[in-house]
């Protein structure tokens, strides 16, 4: 057992591929399904599943790509830390993907050529030795993520808080996955049958964190993994529960989730960080939906520390489609700047830049006319 | 007293320059051309038409599993100058070295190098060694340019590919990619992922005498690996492409690198992996003489040339779907070559 080539099994595929036709045959009009992971939509387009669908199953990328829900004014307080530090000279370690992001007046990557150190981070961990071997600098790690990646960053500080780091810091942008589900659910414009609920995440929630809003909102919920089985599965699972007519949580990546999910590591996220309101790109403020440095802990809050809020801040650039893309009502081949002013190589819209962005997938796998 | 580092007077033009030609580069690189020391190599004047390519090398680290920044110097500008169909017959070498290099690590470079220009068939003709300070540079810096003799009649270009092309691919992808990556992160696999940098051009001489002018193209995939090769073939021809996912043969440790690393094969750098794009009637004959060659041993034919979609270029995923394959954008893996 590899798990790669069990999980791509063409045989197998065909087999879910035949059911989720046989269902779909029985669900008046469309199913709308939102897959809200950024990995989830990667994987769909790359294994081609979109185009092995039943005309009447639609899929929609939803706000799972953390990179892409960083609002705007996030941004640009990210980008300005190169200039702060007052001769400190700080080094930003950040995931790769934000780098190429666009803030209003500049981004990572012009700051890198104009002589910032902006280094890009495997792991949250090489940022902590960075700050060891520089002591006379100071270290800011720009902390995006969903539950996934927030408490190995988390454990960071908590290591940098063992050691007495003085010259350590993270921005913090965290991002909490079920309460921007709630907004998405109680948004007018939704429209959404399902949820195709992320692997990554529900490790670290379990599947009962679901259980809520399948419940008020009456949309079957269903966890899936990423190998192409794994999204036929749970694709089929979705469409049984909406050609029955229920709304229930289920759990097709057993393998990976269970019911209480990763205890320690969110125990761990919440002894650092604690609940607060939060600006999504996209989804505007959603009460506690993202997360900032618990007492005890705010020492390593670069925004205090580089007193960030006075940064000036812009607002999305003009006739961006993103925030549409992100709450799914907007395809990204429908934006206006999609693919003529909006590419990979000149991005307008974070949506465009990270390699889990839905406008970047569309590009990159799914124009049509093939 | 014997110097074990590289230091700026090794590039002075000085005494300590000569010491360092003589004792380092003509020990190893001993080309009559190259001997005579004078500031040019002079060779008789081929038949017929010449191909000439060069490229820089950077690679970080400079030594990887299975070759280090020399041997890829020579591979490489090989084998950009047999795409074209030339049988190469001489390069040139230019390095820049970083102050404080350590001798044995030069030595080792020009030794590897000086292996692959005899392997290859090639001779190292001309070369130059500058030194600039600590930090001007990272270590050592090599660029070559290759000569190679073009026969006449061959017409090979990305232009020429035709629908109903057979695409042949000569073994796994993502070697040379994979084996840089985990030796620059430190990462190490139960089954170790050695590059496979190699001269091509005795495998495309073999596939020219087997199908002659029936290959219209032909292509070394390096940086942006075989996607953008084929993206940059349909962009040229005006033709779509249209490939199997299940026929393209990948490593399983290579498989299981990208998921972990999270790389896409196709889009990995190869550096002893050509793609050869040749007319349907040639295609078989010239598949099994790729077969007989043993950098070609694993050669398969990964899909065709289609007039539908032109310009683009379409995968046929392992479940059936299908999908765009896009040129590389960005720096998925910097500094691999």
């Amino acid at each position: 057992m590899k798990y790669l080539d069990e999980f791509r099994d063409p045989g197998a595929a065909g087999a879910l591929v035949a059911r989720i036709r046989r269902t779909a045959a029985r669900i008046q009009g469309e199913a709308k399904i939102m897959e809200i992971c950024g990995s989830h939509t990667v994987a769909i387009f790359r294994s081609g599943i979109k185009s092995l669908l039943p005309g009447n199953v639609i899929l929609v990328s939803g706000p799972g790509c953390p990179v892409c829900v960083t609002a705007m004014p996030d941004m640009d307080r990210m980008i300005a830390i190169p200039g702060k530090g007052e001769g400190r000279n700080p080094i930003v370690a950040t995931f790769g993907d934000m780098v190429r992001v666009p803030g209003s007046f500049s981004s990572l990557e012009r700051q890198k050529a104009e002589g910032a150190d902006i280094r890009v981070a495997a792991s949250p961990l090489d940022s902590l030795q960075w700050a060891r071997e520089n002591p006379e600098r100071e270290v800011v790690f720009l902390g995006v993520g969903f539950e996934t990646t927030s408490p190995t960053i988390a454990a960071v500080v908590r290591k940098a808080a063992e050691l007495a780091l003085k010259n350590f810091s993270v921005y913090p942008a965290f991002k909490l996955l079920p309460p921007a589900l709630e907004a998405l659910l109680d948004s007018p414009d939704g429209a959404l049958d399902g949820f195709l609920c992320p692997g990554h995440v529900s490790v670290m929630l379990g599947s009962d964190a679901y259980a809520p809003y399948a419940e008020k909102y009456g949309r079957p919920c269903v966890i899936s993994g990423f190998e192409s089985l794994d999204i036929l599965l749970g694709i089929s699972m979705l469409l049984d529960q909406l050609a029955d007519k229920k709304h229930e949580v289920v759990n097709a990546y057993g393998r990976a989730v269970d019911r209480g999910g990763n205890r320690k590591a969110m125990e761990l996220l919440l002894t650092v960080f604690e609940p607060a309101d939060a600006l999504w790109r996209g989804l505007g403020e959603i009460p506690r939906s993202g997360l900032l440095f618990r007492e005890g802990y705010r020492q390593f809050d670069a925004i205090e520390r580089f007193g960030l809020e006075e940064v000036t801040t812009g607002t999305d650039p003009e006739g961006c489609g993103c925030a549409s893309v992100l709450r799914g009502v907007l395809s990204p081949p429908d934006c206006p700047l999609f693919d003529n002013v909006c590419t990979p190589e000149n991005p307008v819209g974070s949506c465009m830049v990270s390699s889990e962005g839905s406008c970047a997938a569309w590009h990159k796998y799914g124009r049509t006319g093939i | 007293m014997k110097d074990d580092r590289i230091l700026l007077s090794h590039g002075s033009g000085g005494k300590k320059s000569r010491e360092l030609t003589e004792r380092l580069f003509l020990k190893h690189f001993d080309d009559p051309a190259l001997l005579l020391l004078n500031d040019q190599a002079v060779m008789e004047r081929p038949g017929g038409r010449i191909a000439v390519s060069t490229d820089t090398y950077t690679v970080d680290p400079i030594f990887f599993p299975g070759g280090n920044i020399g041997s890829l110097a020579v591979h490489g500008t090989v084998n950009d100058v047999a795409m074209s169909g030339a049988e190469p017959f001489a390069l040139s070498a230019g390095f820049i070295l970083e102050e404080g290099l350590p001798m044995d690590d030069l030595e080792r470079i020009v030794v590897s190098m000086a292996e692959a220009a005899r392997e290859a068939g090639v001779r190292i003709v001309t070369a130059d060694t500058k030194v600039v300070s600590r930090g001007a540079a990272d270590r050592i810096f090599i660029n070559t340019t290759g000569f190679g003799v073009l026969e006449d009649g061959l017409d090979i270009g990305g232009q020429r590919a035709l629908p109903g092309d057979r695409i042949l691919l000569s073994g796994t992808v993502g070697d040379h990619g994979v084996a840089v990556a985990s030796a620059r992160e430190g990462i190490r696999f139960s089954t170790p992922v050695v590059s496979d940098s190699a001269s091509l051009n005795g495998l495309v001489g073999v596939l020219l005498k087997s199908a002659g002018s029936g290959v219209h193209v032909m292509r070394d995939p390096t940086r942006g690996g075989l996607a953008t090769v084929l993206c940059e073939v349909a962009d040229q021809s005006g033709a779509g492409i249209e490939i199997r996912e299940e026929a393209i043969p990948v490593r399983e440790a290579v498989k299981g690198a990208c998921e972990l690393l999270g790389y896409d094969p196709l889009y990995l750098a190869n550096e002893g992996k050509m793609v050869a794009v040749v007319s349907r009637d040639v295609a078989d004959r010239g598949l099994e003489a790729m077969r007989s060659h043993p950098l070609g041993k694993d050669a398969v034919i990964i899909g065709e040339v289609t007039s539908d979609h032109p310009g683009r270029v379409v995968l046929r995923t392992v479940l059936g779907g299908r999908r765009l394959v896009d040129r590389l954008t960005g720096d998925m893996l910097p500094r691999i070559c």
